[in-house]
């Protein structure tokens, strides 16, 4: 980076809040996916939507490209900027602006943290849905970019379903206010649009979410079978009796044995083929009967044993193992390569089956842990990078089983995003002229495509498409 | 374009079947395929034609000018169904209430009760994001859409989303489509999220005056005692003397019964639960009520802004026909009036930091003032240059913004 651009920068954000030694970059070479590693070319620090769009100004003047970066919890390689491009770091912007219990809204920084804004909401009764497992990390912008979910999302949606206004401030340095803070928005969803477009369309320099009541009463039930299949089938059979659990996530042997195996032991039998989570939130009187009914379609399909907790400190300890089953893995290998994609739920058991397969074939150590409610599936595999034989084998398998995902009519990807790494799969679900139809709609946002280059969209895959006016 | 023409080149492209003309003697393409549609889309780009879209013309009247008009119509066919992971592709022409009667045949519901005729097009409902009471608890239209199949004003065909209830897989190409009253492309085919047909549906309704209705609405809202629905609704949409709130329970059968009794309890109001053969009369009332003039808005305001808002309005144009959801935050008003009142009372609810979106009105009207309009800074360029990208040639006889 040129040392005038250094000199700039520190002019807006005060030199202390620009980083551009190799030491202090160091931090910022990766996210939470070990597989991509780059040193952006220098790191800024902005503490207000008045110093982004100043940095934003400057770069567009001098036509460097940035990357957006929150916590750096992503899984898809997001938010890794390369060499020539300008890092911009939002964590110091990490208030919740406003509660407001009467509407049900909260205003909060790009860089508030998700499970800090539930906290902030709390004395009234509310809380933020959206809770990625790396919830007390991971920041709220950072969930805006990626369309984070969680294992909530299943009954209340994923990010998109909770945000209602952005300030956006585009690379041009243009701010716009997309959205409205009140039911409809102005205009064509753009708000919609917006989420989970990995930091390519601008930077959100505030957020509007809608809060929620916290549920009155709360069951949780932890269920284990003898087979992955039946439990599966137990995920379908309670959903088709109308019944919208919280959540329903599920655990393989592998999963369990390595939570069991660590500091966060939770008691799961581990002789079971799967453990299967479901929460049931609501009137009390209503959780009761649901309670009863889902146990009885548990047991009908096959469940050994069913253990139900209300109080807090009782479903918490069945919930411990699912949130830190990412850390339990952990102990296993110095890497691990958690995966993403989305199935149909009715496959669960044949895709669970293929991924076996793959494990065998590949000699890989492979633990399924899994939204299964909405058949997001996160096999996650063990391993050492700095093992390039077993690096390539991880690497292979990784790409076998989204093809197999997305030959049984699913997705790449349910709530990590794309980033660099699913990149090359994009064409596997999109053809050219969708491909090029979303490049056209990046710049109509990003003409000169400086937001978080080369993210997301195979460029060589894309239709050639019609540029928007006043570009080039 | 001589009109003969426009119809022989259609012709040409679709079969004689695939083109009629309407009342006006306008050339009329009914394509059955999404790439039919796409097809005449090309054609039209190609030749500078301006392009219609028609459904069953049952909520936007079919009076933009053009070339051509382009009907859903023969694009009616439920594509697929998958009960066990509760989804489904639809084309854009099915009629809402004979796709509702095949879901249900097979335990399945798509919780959208649009205003209108039960005959609307399922892509009538998509484009124009027209949410009805349910929207209360179960979200806008954009919630229940996974995906669509647009063909864009120049003849490409975009598929947005995927069939998973999941997937963060790319840009949402989804969510500028629905809602985004055919500026950005024709929806042909629609990916939904559905639910299991719900075991209970129970409705109860309050009378008395507006502001005491909505006050306890409010304190539904704030007490957690969220229904399915909850709309307020004006004396002359209701057909009653009076104004009506109304509270419709759908789950399972202990939640719905938890929350009637919770209702009868809390709330200060004389609920009198419907008959439930009852039931579906009164919605489909409600629904088409919003047919009762020539002009529908909505306008996005939460609960504690309804009284004010709905006064705004009244004394703008006239008390009209409401339906308004207080917890959901949106008012829906059907009326007539002239396009300076229309103006002036967007310019008034946008001062408040009120969207106001013009639902349906005679082409005049929409031409006047746009269907959105009253921008907020800087987010007009970026609209501009997204319809540019999926309708360059600008074929799309549609206005998105007024013409002021």
């Amino acid at each position: 980076m040129k040392p005038e651009l250094l000199d700039a920068l520190g002019r807006i954000v005060g030199p202390r809040w620009v980083r551009h030694r190799r030491a202090e970059l160091a931090t910022f070479t990766m996210d939470g996916l070990p597989t991509r590693e780059s040193y952006p070319g220098v790191v800024v620090m902005p503490v207000s939507s008045a110093e982004v769009r100043e940095v934003v100004r400057l770069l567009y003047r001098t036509g460097v490209p940035f990357v957006a970066r929150g916590a750096g919890t992503g899984l898809s390689g997001g938010a890794v900027a390369d060499p020539g491009t300008v890092l911009i770091t939002l964590t110091r912007m990490n208030r919740v602006i406003q509660v407001d219990p009467v509407r049900r809204r909260a205003v909060v920084q790009p860089g508030a943290i998700n499970a800090r804004l539930s906290e902030a909401a709390a004395p009234y009764g509310l809380h933020y849905v959206p809770d990625p497992s790396s919830q007390a990390a991971c920041t709220v912008g950072g969930n805006v970019a990626e369309n984070a979910g969680g294992p909530h999302c299943l009954k209340y949606g994923v990010t998109t379903n909770h945000v209602v206004e952005l300030e956006v401030v585009l690379p041009d340095a243009t701010v716009v206010r997309l959205g409205s803070p009140h039911g409809d928005p102005w205009g064509p969803d753009l708000v919609g649009l917006f989420v989970g477009s990995e930091g390519m369309f601008g930077i959100a320099t505030e957020i509007v979410v809608r809060l929620e009541p916290l549920p009155a009463s709360v069951r949780t039930m932890l269920a284990d079978f003898p087979t992955v299949r039946g439990a599966s089938e137990a995920v379908s059979a309670v959903i088709a009796a109308g019944i919208v659990p919280a959540a329903m996530e599920m655990m393989d042997r592998a999963c369990v044995a390595a939570v069991e195996a660590s500091i966060y032991a939770a008691g799961y039998p581990t002789d079971a083929a799967a453990v299967l989570l479901v929460e049931l939130d609501g009137n009390a009187d209503a959780v009761e009967v649901e309670a009863a009914t889902v146990t009885g379609i548990l047991r009908e399909r096959g469940a050994r044993e069913v253990r139900s907790a209300s109080t807090p400190a009782d479903r918490a300890r069945l919930w411990q193992g699912r949130k830190k089953a990412f850390g339990a893995m952990g102990r296993i290998a110095p890497d691990l390569a958690v995966q993403d994609a989305v199935v149909p739920r009715s496959v669960l058991p044949d895709i669970m089956d293929r991924i076996a397969e793959i494990r065998d074939r590949h000699r890989l150590s492979i633990s399924n842990v899994f939204h299964a409610g909405d058949g997001n599936l996160h096999p996650n595999i063990s391993f050492d990078r700095h093992d390039p034989e077993l690096a390539e084998r991880v690497g292979v398998a990784c790409r076998e089983i989204m093809a197999a995902c997305v030959a049984a009519g699913g997705s790449i990807t349910g709530e990590h995003g794309v980033g660099s790494d699913k990149i090359d799969y994009m064409p596997w679900i999109f053809d050219p002229e969708t491909l090029a139809a979303m490049r056209a709609v990046r710049r109509a946002f990003d003409p000169a495509e400086r937001a978080n280059p080369g993210k997301v969209i195979p460029l060589h895959a894309c239709r050639e498409w019609r540029a928007a006016p006043g570009v080039e | 374009m001589s009109d003969d023409v426009v119809f022989g080149r259609l012709r040409a492209l679709l079969g004689s079947s695939g083109v009629e003309r309407d009342a006006d003697g306008v050339p009329r393409a009914t394509p059955e395929t999404a790439e039919a549609l796409s097809l005449v889309c090309r054609l039209a780009h190609e030749e500078g034609w301006k392009i219609r879209v028609e459904g069953h013309a049952s909520w936007l009247a079919p009076d933009a000018p053009a070339d051509l008009a382009v009907s859903t119509r023969a694009l009616d066919q439920v594509l697929s169904v998958s009960p066990a992971d509760l989804v489904a592709t639809v084309q854009a022409g099915a009629p809402m209430e004979s796709l509702r009667r095949r879901l249900a045949e097979e335990g399945m519901w798509l919780a959208i009760d649009p205003p209108g005729r039960p005959d609307r097009t399922l892509g009538s409902v998509a484009a124009t994001g027209t949410a009805g009471p349910l929207r209360q608890g179960f979200g806008p239209v954009r919630d229940h859409v996974l995906g669509c199949t647009v063909a864009t004003g120049d003849g490409r065909l975009v598929r947005a989303g995927g069939r998973v209830v999941k997937n963060v897989a790319g840009y949402d190409l989804t969510k500028l489509q629905v809602g985004g009253f055919g500026g950005f492309g024709i929806i042909a085919e629609v990916h939904l999220r559905l639910r299991a047909l719900p075991r209970a549906d129970v409705t109860l309704v309050a009378h008395g005056q507006r502001d005491a209705l909505s006050s306890a609405a409010r304190d539904l809202v704030a007490a957690n005692l969220l229904p399915g629905a909850l709309e307020l609704l004006s004396p002359a949409l209701a057909a009653e003397a009076v104004w009506v709130l109304a509270a419709r329970f759908v789950g399972t059968d202990a939640a719905v019964q938890a929350d009637v009794r919770r209702l009868g309890a809390d709330s200060g109001l004389a609920w009198q639960p419907l008959p439930a053969e009852k039931t579906a009369a009164f919605w489909g009332l409600v629904a088409r009520g919003s047919l009762g003039g020539p002009i529908t808005l909505r306008l996005g305001v939460l609960g504690d802004g309804v009284d004010d808002t709905l006064d705004l309005v009244a004394h703008d144009l006239d008390e009209g026909l409401v339906s308004a959801g207080p917890g959901a935050g949106m008012i829906r008003w059907t009326g007539e009036g002239p396009v300076e009142r229309l103006r002036a009372l967007r310019r008034a609810a946008a001062a408040r930091e009120i969207p106001m979106t013009l639902e349906r009105a005679p082409w005049p009207v929409r031409r006047a003032l746009g269907h959105f309009g009253a921008y907020r800074e800087g987010v007009g360029q970026v609209v501009a240059r997204l319809r540019d990208s999926f309708d360059p040639g600008k074929c799309l006889s549609v206005a998105l913004e007024g013409a002021e």
